[in-house]
């Protein structure tokens, strides 16, 4: 029996949930993650899966933070153990002087019982197979008593957890009670055989009314809808599938028409990547805003087909919900392993535009951003994504519409503006931006013109001519220089406010955000000044040559093997490569922000000492 | 190269057709191919199709891939907006463009290389959508532009010029499109502009993917004794099997004595394509006959020409789809955002 505890720890923990997958736990844990929001306490909630549809250990993650950290947490109190083949892991994850709640009913053996942690038994399959009748209600109700469970022991609010039944089970009247009946059990089972609650547990604060909880590939589906964006073609790839699926789903329900249902958009799922990234190729080329969603091994593929968009200047987006590489990897692991390749893809001289989002939020945002980069510069656009971000629900705020937004389609010239010159060149650039005007299919019989992989003049005919070639490579270049210019700069948190650059200074991007900006705070709090710059596009943007030169010491946190950013960094500003030290954390699990405090601290002592080198250490593994 | 133009010579006489545009407008670059080259018959057809179906040039758009008939389309219609691709996956750029744009008129150029070999994939799944468009497959069983390599079309026995036989099958695409559920196929010869204008002209109205495969010689690299892709070859094996005439919607055609060996096909604009049989047994609107038909004949080492088979009732991927019936690319911004209340409404249910 636990110990009350004098000092409880309020609504600053974590716990997970060991389950086997295709046993309907993710909804329980849904609904543990969302009461606890609606409780309004911040909350992250971090789904570990396998690359399968059922039978194989998966666990949920969430951590409860007053101070709203949403990052991944390195250490739980608590393991929910309901998988008798992961109970050794399982009882080893869980941090000294926490706490493991196992289903009794499988006793757990002699071996496994580990000193410095309580262990809780609860008969949950006992007692669901007692109650219930049927081999899938008894498999689905035991999530819900282990809901009940947690309920009482970290006292998730019933009320809340009633009114979310409710909603679910609005038109299933047997359904509700039964989920009622398996609540309670839980929950009285708990109450009357321990001291509840925990040490730690939930409070109700008011520190989520103007967020929601949200996946990355949702977010970026709607803003897709949002941006006009009608053709979408994709290969399913795990973890970009959902994002298309959810742009199906909102265009099911924003794009049909009033009167006879038919669809204002047309998505088509190709036979595989490469023709999926022409069909967003041709749909662009003709005047469509049009993307694909993709993972790693997809962006192999379509590499072809970019370097002919890039080109032949066709706008279109992609976004890369990147997973672990080489290869197929992990497909249900995260990282940052596509940056490079994403930089310059395809063959030749070619460089692109890329968006690193950082949540759901920015998903939404800087997806919208994606199209109109990309029919302003008339050229593929990527937003960079990462499983963490895309399949994982966020606590961000409410996403808000602008309605006075219009797309920027760029250089167009129609039956109109064609009537008003001479001779229309496709690659003629007037006014030294490096970007020239574009005509659509159909518009004018004075507006044709052949797109060619091939070389081409400024006037898009054919050439072989090395000055006529170089007059259009090096504007592209040029077009390039104009976007760097144009895309989001990178997000400031500096320590000073007066500006005066602190002695550290921490680079990221993307996924880690969360995590860096936690462990940011932890080291100020420890006396350092730090000051942290996240990189939220390329081309870079010339303030970040800026940021790394005023800082003696830089950290560049990034999640892949070979510092892909910093790489990038290093070519792209010129600055030496080794004025930079990497942390990395590349294990395929979102990043902690004691890596990130660790990675630092080590940097900073290792620059004390003649040897010197790069803060890696290995990645830890699911169970820890 | 392909940027050559040809002077813009009007002669006064030349005929006119309903939009007052003589075949000159029709035409493209200077065509930069061998002499004799079959792919040029094919495009001199193409205008002519064109000419006559009056459609607008700029209406056009034209798509192909990689390799000597891919760059044709550079050829014909000048005015029209023209994608010279990468290799063997013209098909994808077609979907995408109709996706958006449905209202143009798609013509596709390739070759054998460029669909039966790297593209064979893109080009089953354009069949398998029936993507609306036409796609000419100017077959010569050679690649030309690298210089004389077997194509995935070659006959096994068939030699190369340095008298290398090919033992590997052949694909043939007249099969494969059948096996597919293509909707429109047809096999026709560079060397027969009677019997492929037509074609082509009821493969620009098809609503769905009409396949043509048409037999164009490679005089440089595949025009011999030895080969079953050669102009000889192919002239003393044609068997026209399924002669058509194609009859726009406006021509009258109550002049026509009725003949039970014609079979009339409806197209959706109302416009007919009609059959002569010259085997009383030929159906072109039964799939499997026309499989088993082709197939027999090549046992004889015949090749089968004319409109093989036409489904018109096949829905084209925008009908499978069910979009709208405008163009994508013709709805304006505000239909397609849902807009600020919508998305404050849709908020509510992610809390």
């Amino acid at each position: 029996m636990p110990q009350p505890s004098s000092t409880a720890r309020i609504n600053d923990f974590a716990f997970k949930i060991g389950t086997v997958n295709g046993t309907g736990s993710a909804s329980a844990n849904s609904l543990l993650m969302q009461a606890i929001f609606r409780m309004g306490i911040p909350v992250t909630g971090k789904n570990v899966f396998p690359s399968n549809i059922q039978g194989l250990p998966t666990w949920y993650e969430i951590r409860v933070s007053k101070d709203g950290y949403t990052a991944r947490p390195e250490e739980v109190d608590l393991v929910v153990a309901l998988n008798t083949a992961t109970y050794a892991k399982d009882v080893a994850a869980v941090r000294p002087g926490g706490y493991l709640l196992y289903d009794s009913s499988w006793p757990l053996d002699d071996t496994l019982i580990r000193e410095g942690i309580t262990i809780l038994g609860i008969p949950f399959g006992r007692m669901c197979v007692e109650s219930f009748q049927g081999d899938r209600e008894r498999t689905l109700l035991r999530n819900i008593a282990y809901a009940g469970a947690l309920a009482a022991l970290i006292e998730i609010d019933m009320d809340v957890i009633g009114e979310m039944l409710r909603e679910k089970f609005s038109k299933k009247k047997s359904l509700l009670d039964a989920n009622f009946t398996a609540i309670r059990l839980g929950y009285d089972y708990a109450k009357t055989h321990y001291d509840c609650p925990l040490p730690f547990r939930l409070e109700k604060m008011d520190a989520t009314k103007d967020s929601i909880l949200l996946d990355g590939n949702s977010a970026a589906a709607l803003g897709a809808v949002y941006a006009g964006a009608t053709v979408g073609a994709w290969y399913p790839i795990t973890p970009s599938t959902s994002l298309m699926e959810a742009f199906k789903e909102y265009c099911e329900r924003f794009r049909l028409d009033p009167a006879t249902k038919q669809r204002k958009y047309c998505l088509i799922q190709a036979e595989d990547e490469l023709a999926a990234a022409g069909m967003v190729i041709g749909a662009g080329w003709a005047g469509a805003r049009s993307f694909t969603s993709t993972a790693g091994p997809g962006i192999s593929l379509m590499s072809e087909f970019i370097g002919l968009a890039y080109y032949t200047e066709i706008p279109g987006v992609f976004f890369d919900i990147q997973r672990t590489g080489p290869s197929t990897g992990m497909p249900t692991r995260t990282q940052q392993g596509d940056l490079l390749s994403i930089a310059y893809l395809s063959h030749g001289d070619t460089k692109h535009i890329a968006l690193f989002p950082a949540n759901p939020e920015e998903c939404f945002y800087l997806g919208v951003e994606a199209f109109d980069l990309a029919e302003r510069f008339q050229t593929p656009v990527f937003v960079v994504s990462d499983l963490d971000i895309g399949m994982n629900d966020w606590m961000c705020p409410a996403l808000k519409w602008d309605d006075a937004y219009r797309p920027d389609r760029g250089k167009v010239l129609g039956a109109e503006d064609l009537e008003k010159i001479q001779r229309f060149s496709r690659y003629f650039d007037t006014d030294g931006d490096g970007i020239a005007a574009r005509t659509l299919p159909g518009a004018s019989p004075k507006g044709g013109y052949f797109t060619r992989g091939s070389g081409h003049d400024k006037h898009a005919a054919y050439t072989e001519d090395s000055a006529d070639y170089l007059e259009v490579v090096d504007r592209l270049a040029r077009k390039l220089e104009t976007a760097s210019h144009a895309v989001p700069g990178p997000e400031l948190h500096l320590q000073n406010e007066n500006g005066s650059a602190g002695a550290i200074g921490i680079i990221s991007l993307g996924g880690c955000h969360a995590a860096v900006l936690e462990g940011v705070d932890r080291l100020r709090s420890e006396g350092h000044s730090v000051d942290y710059m996240r990189v939220r596009a390329f081309p870079f943007a010339p303030s970040i040559r800026d940021f790394i030169e005023a800082h003696e010491r830089c950290y560049v946190v990034e999640q892949n093997r070979d510092g892909q950013l910093r790489t990038l960094l290093a070519i792209e500003t010129g600055i030496a490569r080794d004025r930079m030290t990497s942390v990395l954390d590349y294990g395929g699990l979102p990043l902690t922000a004691d890596r990130v405090v660790r990675g630092v601290l080590h940097g900073e002592a290792s620059a004390k000492s003649p040897s010197y080198s790069p803060a890696r250490e290995p990645a830890p593994s699911l169970s820890r | 190269m392909t940027s050559i133009t040809k002077p813009p010579v009007r002669h006064p006489s030349l005929p006119k057709n309903a939009l007052g545009l003589t075949k000159r407008e029709y035409e493209g670059a200077m065509s930069t191919l061998c002499a004799g080259c079959g792919h040029d018959s094919v495009t001199a057809a193409l205008v002519h199709a064109l000419w006559e179906l009056d459609l607008p040039p700029h209406r056009a758009a034209k798509m192909s891939g990689i390799g000597c008939s891919s760059k044709t389309t550079a050829y014909f219609l000048r005015q029209s907006h023209g994608f010279n691709g990468v290799h063997g996956r013209m098909p994808a750029l077609a979907t995408g463009a109709n996706a958006a744009n449905k209202s143009l008129a798609y013509i596709g150029i390739s070759g054998d290389g460029d669909s039966l070999s790297i593209g064979l994939g893109q080009l089953c799944h354009a069949i398998r959508r029936n993507v609306n468009m036409l796609y000419v497959l100017e077959n010569n069983g050679v690649y030309g532009l690298t210089k004389g390599q077997f194509s995935a079309s070659a006959d096994v026995g068939s030699k190369s010029k340095r008298g290398e036989p090919n033992v590997q099958p052949p694909i043939d695409p007249v099969l494969l499109a059948l096996s597919l559920g293509a909707t429109f196929v047809a096999r026709s010869f560079s060397g027969d502009k009677s019997q492929l204008v037509p074609i082509l002209k009821a493969a620009m109205r098809h609503t769905g993917f009409a396949i043509i495969d048409v037999i164009s010689p490679c005089v440089s690299f595949n025009d011999h004794e030895t080969s079953t892709k050669s102009y000889r070859y192919t002239r003393n094996h044609y068997h026209d099997v399924a002669p058509v005439d194609f009859v726009p919607l406006r021509r009258e055609i109550s002049a026509e004595v009725p003949d039970n060996s014609v079979v009339s096909v409806t197209m959706h604009d109302g416009s007919s394509v009609r059959f002569r049989k010259v085997d009383e047994n030929y159906n072109p609107r039964d799939r499997d006959a026309a499989y088993a038909y082709v197939r027999a004949r090549q046992g004889m080492g015949e090749v089968v020409t004319g409109l093989l088979y036409i489904d018109e009732s096949a829905a084209d991927m925008h009908g499978v789809s069910g979009t709208v019936d405008r163009p994508l690319v013709e709805i304006p911004y505000e239909e397609l955002c849902p807009g600020s209340g919508a998305l404050a409404e849709l908020m509510t249910e992610y809390r």
